[in-house]
């Protein structure tokens, strides 16, 4: 006799947990067959602001966390990754993916995450300055995490889309709350599971599903979210964005890429979501030969 | 106001009633289920704000902070306008006196914890002491902890006339009776701790000191305000209740109120006789009104720190 496969439950991922939608609504993405791929949690604005306390909760822990700790959770996240490469080609194939660009965009996503890895205790020595002035004083500036990002993931590219965008924001100290693909969103729940196994304090990643539509506002318009990343593809959300987050003055970055290429990763990513600090500290001489310190 | 008193006949308290917990969960899941319209919303959480008793009982407390805390008391949030002020400030005994001239007329009112809060261990003569420095300091409330240790051995006796004594020493100052549910145990033990408190006199019964967890769980304070009314049926007594500890959200201080009124009536539903102790609440609130007013959830960057 053969027997009855267990369907997963997708849920959405707040504060280490995984809750249903507190609105109890959902929605079905169909595959390109017109089959239903999953029941979706069709996310609210009250699960966005859920999300948001706890990214609020989770910034002062992971902000001051060692970098050198930050790169191992994020290669701690690699090796997950690995591990359940399977479940992803999978799941990729059911959202319309072919096997081996399924495979491609999985093998893609992990190097990523060990790329970011790689750069979470370096950007600071290669960004940071020591600046001359024209005056008796020590003068540099250093890099800080802005806070609580908001991230409207690109709607294309299920895994590598998601990954890509959130990876240079941790690495960096941020925490954030990532509204995933539509259409294709199951990749979103399994890296959550992935992320929830791998040391990340609690917090620091939430994911949301639903449609953007209805999140959009809430990105611009919440007091306590400091930058949004927008890369779903819509001009008009964008802009709405851009002159939507005046409220509190927040950062807004639009990524148009689609993060398949290797090319696609680079430290400015994590640059963009960081506040630079200059410091002058008065002192006697700088440089040269009768410098002191 | 009708005070209570140290009552002369009082009923045998090993036979208090028992509590269906079972009950009370189902009850309490209830309170938790009404749909509260916008309007009532803001309401309610102005209601909230003004039943807090805006609390600082740290070691590390000093006049200057029990000042910055009495400023905030008078202005919660300034851009806001049509707030009310908090109910009182809840210090230290020693720090009553800084408090009082801190509030000057405001009429917010100054409680003072006592009797070796939060442990209680400690002898008569210096919770009587302790209890008569912050009356004399000016305090309008006092907040007693019970003998827990005394409680739970089963000598309630002791712990009736505790009650009684302070009672005596608070002169004009309400008393508060806290009975540090997190370490009763059981809520046949809450409701016996009440019938105990209310007939020695306590014109407030309150969850918890806020050290112990858990403090004020919405079960524990239906037991209370269960107690309440059946007291006030037998004797038509008001005594009011204080949950404390661990209420740091709108959402859950507005199920308090619902809970209230669905228990004992409107006529509880104000800062006589039904308070909130809590150092973070305010904030919440504050936040929520100021969502309610803009439609933009709020961020603590703009809030005062507490």
């Amino acid at each position: 006799m053969s027997r009855l496969e267990i369907l997963k439950t997708y849920k959405i991922f707040i504060g280490g947990q995984f809750p249903r939608t507190e609105s109890g609504r959902y929605y079905t993405p169909l595959d390109k067959k017109g089959q239903p791929l999953a029941n979706m949690c069709l996310s609210s604005r009250k699960d966005f602001r859920n999300a948001v306390v706890a990214a609020r909760k989770a910034f002062g822990s992971w902000s001051e966390k060692t970098a050198f700790n930050r790169g191992q959770i994020l290669y701690r996240i690699a090796e997950m990754l690995e591990g359940r490469k399977t479940q992803f080609v999978e799941e990729l194939v059911k959202q319309g993916s072919t096997e081996a660009k399924a495979k491609q965009e999985v093998e893609l996503a992990i190097d990523r995450c060990v790329y970011y890895a790689g750069w979470c205790d370096k950007y600071q020595q290669v960004f940071s300055s020591v600046n001359p002035v024209a005056s008796s004083h020590f003068n540099f500036s250093a890099l800080e995490p802005m806070g609580v990002v908001g991230i409207i993931a690109p709607q294309t590219n299920g895994l590598i889309g998601l990954v890509s965008t959130i990876l240079p924001v941790i690495a960096g100290g941020n925490t954030c709350i990532v509204l995933a693909s539509e259409n294709l969103p199951l990749c979103a729940i399994t890296f959550a599971e992935v992320l929830a196994t791998s040391d990340l304090t609690a917090g620091v990643v939430n994911i949301l599903t639903g449609t953007e539509k209805e999140l959009v506002e809430q990105f611009h318009s919440h007091m306590d979210v400091n930058a949004v990343i927008y890369a779903g593809g819509n001009k008009e959300h964008a802009l709405a964005i851009e002159t939507g987050a005046d409220c509190n003055v927040k950062r807004v970055f639009v990524y148009a890429n689609d993060f398949t290429k290797a090319t696609d990763e680079n430290p400015y990513y994590i640059t963009d979501l960081q506040e630079l600090k200059t410091t002058w500290h008065p002192i006697e001489n700088v440089g040269g030969a009768t410098s002191n310190y | 106001m009708n005070r209570n008193k140290t009552f002369k006949n009082i009923p045998d308290f090993k036979l208090s009633p028992t509590v269906d917990k079972v009950g009370v969960e189902e009850r309490v899941a209830r309170f938790q289920t009404r749909s509260i319209k916008n309007e009532s919303k803001v309401q309610g959480l102005k209601l909230v704000l003004n039943m807090i008793d805006l609390t600082t009982l740290e070691g590390k407390d000093t006049p200057g902070k029990v000042r910055q805390l009495c400023y905030k008391a008078q202005h919660l949030h300034d851009l806001q306008e049509g707030l009310p002020t908090v109910a009182a400030i809840c210090v230290y005994p020693t720090m009553v006196a800084e408090a009082k001239k801190a509030l000057g007329n405001s009429g917010i009112k100054v409680a003072s914890v006592s009797t070796a809060f939060p442990s209680g261990q400690s002898t008569m003569e210096i919770k009587l002491l302790d209890t008569k420095f912050a009356v004399d300091n000016g305090a309008d409330e006092i907040d007693m902890v019970i003998s827990r240790g005394k409680f739970l051995s089963g000598d309630y006796n002791f712990v009736f006339d505790e009650i009684a004594a302070i009672k005596e020493a608070c002169g004009k100052a309400r008393l508060k009776v806290i009975f540090e549910t997190g370490e009763l145990a059981s809520l046949d033990q809450v409701r016996r701790a009440s019938d105990i408190a209310m007939y020695a006199g306590a014109d407030f019964i309150k969850t918890s000191t806020g050290k112990i967890q858990p403090a004020a769980t919405m079960q524990v304070t239906y037991t209370m305000l269960c107690a309440i009314k059946d007291f006030y049926r037998k004797t038509g007594v008001k005594v009011g209740m204080k949950p404390a500890g661990g209420i740091s959200s709108s959402k859950l201080a507005l199920h308090n109120l619902v809970m209230v009124k669905e228990t004992l009536g409107n006529e509880w539903l104000n800062n006589e006789w039904f308070r909130f102790g809590a150092s973070s609440l305010a904030n919440d609130v504050l936040m929520q009104l100021v969502k309610q007013e803009t439609g933009h959830y709020q961020s603590a960057d703009y809030f005062s720190i507490d």
